[in-house]
């Protein structure tokens, strides 16, 4: 007897990883491109108070620069006088959110689908109003918040972080056997007594040990940057990642199945990514969509995967509550790995 | 207990769809011979393998290795044999000795991944990624990593295909180094010289069907003649193959492309003929080569096509 070098699981593995940490290009896509969106996007729609809306005053007249000055003391309105038709030009093309025309009555004119618009109207109304001598009957009090958890940066970091387990695992995995298939090594692999099922759990054992420094390094940068919190607890994080990362590792899988070259796959691969993309929502609630869509958006893996981790990130969800979506991520897993077991090209 | 035959097959039969692949191939591999299928590119050996691997499964036709069948004994076939596929690409990002122990792995039994190395040659290039192998070289390993598991049976599929003269030479050192300590190899090749110098037995294959068989020697002592002359005339036609026919020791006449080719049994006592003949005629010759009759020669007696057509 002689040494083996570990058994071939391990080999397997280590196959994979190797020639994951080899490749310059996956270590940018698997780690620096989700921080570099972060970034992007952080400071893009970092709070900050909002920009003051423009409102045109339609006309030159003495009646027009009465409006002007009761509007400027707004602080919330931008206001410029302008002639009718320069006036209306803007208001198409969403420059200004509302054209006022003095006159009695008092006029405006807005797009009553532009929230911005009512938003402007609103104000103007209360200004012009006020300038007229209304008096307020109620005393009010504001008192402002800037709560953790309630900005756009917590929002988006779950997404990011879903939208990247579902990248890297459906690319990592699938891109890799197809790869493996072009260049006649598959077939070589099954000349030799391998267990198929060892060649397939190796590649998404692979794709594990590189989830937990991605997961990792993402929200180290999301609590770093912008101290996006978790508020539940590690363990319940660990196991929506894993849930997740296996569900995308049997859907790279079973777009792998079949195609003979890399070009094929990437189809199939982005038929299949897109639509998660676009409406499990990565960049803005999924709730957004009519109500109609609601039970398809929610079969999606990745929308599971992103409410988990918003429910554990943000809420401080506890493992009770999110059974219904690991249910979900579990049977996207033991599908896939099923189908494509049976519809696998291994030549 | 020993089967008799390491490989064998009856009626043997593979089509894609209308193309018949191989057409009824009966072959017997002994144990411990270097067995190679010799035919042109698409004469179906690559096909044959593949079936005898268990990689396709054949139209028609039985297959037993080692004593065994695919059906039955899978799983025990593929710890017993050990096999060079043609155009497997290996990780490029991977070590020679990664590759080596990737496949080792999967083994039971085996030898060292240091030792199998040694025997191709592959000892300085061991940290080396593949990529940076050269086509020689990647071949090496590919014949490395078929005899990590010490296999009783070895294919090798177009082993040479591709290299250069000097890379072939080392490799053709390997397969004789293997064949001298009896391991079993089937061996197929478009190269006439090659199954020449390793083969114990060659299989001529040509659209999918055998068309001879036995040792080198033998199949060249098929021709009836020994020698080859080939010549090439100014004005070919001046020359009727009536007239070189009936040259002494003459035993075929074969014209392609301008150049005429006499199997020839005595050449002592053809070529001062033909000389004169070419004299009384006032030819002018443009080439003259005598050889000794190789496979090239056989598969052209065979078939009228010369190997490297296709």
């Amino acid at each position: 007897m002689s040494k083996r070098g570990g058994g071939p699981l391990l080999q397997l593995t280590l196959w994979r990883l190797r020639e994951l940490m080899r490749e310059p290009e996956a270590v940018f896509w698997v780690f620096a491109f989700p921080i570099l969106l972060a970034l992007a996007l952080g400071i893009a729609f970092k709070n900050r108070a909002p920009q003051a809306l423009a409102v045109a005053v339609q006309g030159t007249t003495g009646r027009a620069d009465s409006a002007v000055a009761a509007l400027g003391v707004e602080s919330r309105l931008r206001v410029v006088a302008l002639d009718s038709v320069e006036a209306y030009r803007r208001l198409r093309t969403g420059r200004v959110a509302l054209v006022v025309v003095p006159g009695d009555p008092l006029t405006f004119r807005y797009d009553s689908t532009r929230e911005e618009s009512h938003l402007a109207r609103l104000l103007a109304h209360a200004a012009l109003q006020q300038a007229a001598g209304r008096r307020d009957v109620r005393d009010v009090r504001d008192v402002t918040t800037a709560e953790r958890g309630a900005r756009y940066i917590d929002f988006l970091i779950p997404g990011l972080l879903g939208l990247n387990i579902m990248g890297t695992g459906m690319w990592g995995i699938g891109f890799g056997i197809v790869q493996t298939r072009q260049r006649g090594l598959l077939k070589r692999l099954v000349a030799s007594p391998m267990r198929k099922s060892e060649f397939m759990l190796g590649q998404v054992l692979a794709r594990l040990v590189f989830l937990v420094f991605e997961v990792g390094v993402v929200l180290a940068f999301g609590a770093l940057a912008f101290g996006v919190p978790l508020r539940g607890s590690l363990l319940h994080l660990s196991v929506i990642v894993l849930a997740g990362a296996l569900a995308f590792s049997g859907l790279g899988l079973l777009v792998a199945s079949r195609p003979r070259t890399v070009e094929g796959v990437s189809g199939l691969m982005n038929l299949a990514m897109v639509p998660m993309w676009v409406l499990s929502g990565v960049f803005f609630a999924w709730s957004h969509f009519p109500e109609a869509m609601h039970p398809f958006i929610r079969l999606l893996p990745l929308t599971a995967l992103n409410d988990g981790l918003r429910a554990v990130l943000l809420e401080g969800a506890g493992i009770g509550t999110t059974l219904g979506l690991l249910a979900n991520m579990a049977m996207w897993a033991v599908g896939s790995f099923a189908v494509s077991l049976k519809i696998f090209r291994w030549s | 207990m020993t089967p008799d035959a390491a490989i064998r097959c009856r009626g043997l039969v593979k089509h894609y769809g209308d193309v018949v692949a191989v057409d009824g191939l009966d072959l017997e591999v002994r144990p411990g011979e270097c067995f190679g299928l010799l035919g042109p590119n698409g004469a179906g050996k690559t096909t044959t393998v593949e079936i005898l691997q268990g990689l396709l499964p054949p139209t028609a036709g039985s297959v037993e290795v080692l004593g065994r069948t695919w059906d039955r004994d899978r799983a025990e076939l593929r710890q017993r044999l050990g096999t060079q596929l043609q155009e497997t690409l290996f990780p490029e990002k991977l070590t020679v000795r990664e590759t080596l122990q990737l496949f080792r792995s999967f083994y039971r039994r085996g030898m060292d991944v240091e030792d199998a190395l040694a025997v191709v040659g592959l000892e300085e290039k061991r940290t080396a990624r593949v990529k940076q192998l050269s086509g020689g070289q990647r071949q090496r390993l590919a014949i490395a990593v078929a005899l990590v598991s010490e296999p009783e049976l070895l294919f090798l599929d177009e082993p040479t295909a591709g290299l250069d003269p000097q890379a072939r030479r080392q490799l053709w050192e390997i397969v004789l180094a293997l064949r001298a300590r009896g391991r079993t190899v089937l061996l197929t090749t478009h190269y006439m010289d090659e199954a020449e110098r390793l083969c114990d037995r060659v299989a001529v294959v040509d659209h999918g069907r055998m068309i001879a068989l036995g040792t080198p020697q033998e199949l060249i002592a098929s021709l009836g003649a020994e020698h080859v002359v080939e010549f090439a005339a100014a004005d070919g036609a001046a020359l009727a193959p009536a007239a070189l026919r009936a040259l002494p020791g003459v035993t075929a006449v074969h014209a392609e492309d301008g150049t005429v080719r006499l199997t020839v049994a005595r050449i002592h006592e053809t070529v001062p003929a033909l000389m004169a003949l070419v004299r009384d005629r006032a030819i002018e010759l443009t080439r003259l080569v005598t050889h000794h009759a190789t496979l090239e020669d056989v598969f052209l007696h065979l078939t009228g096509r010369s190997l490297r057509d296709e």
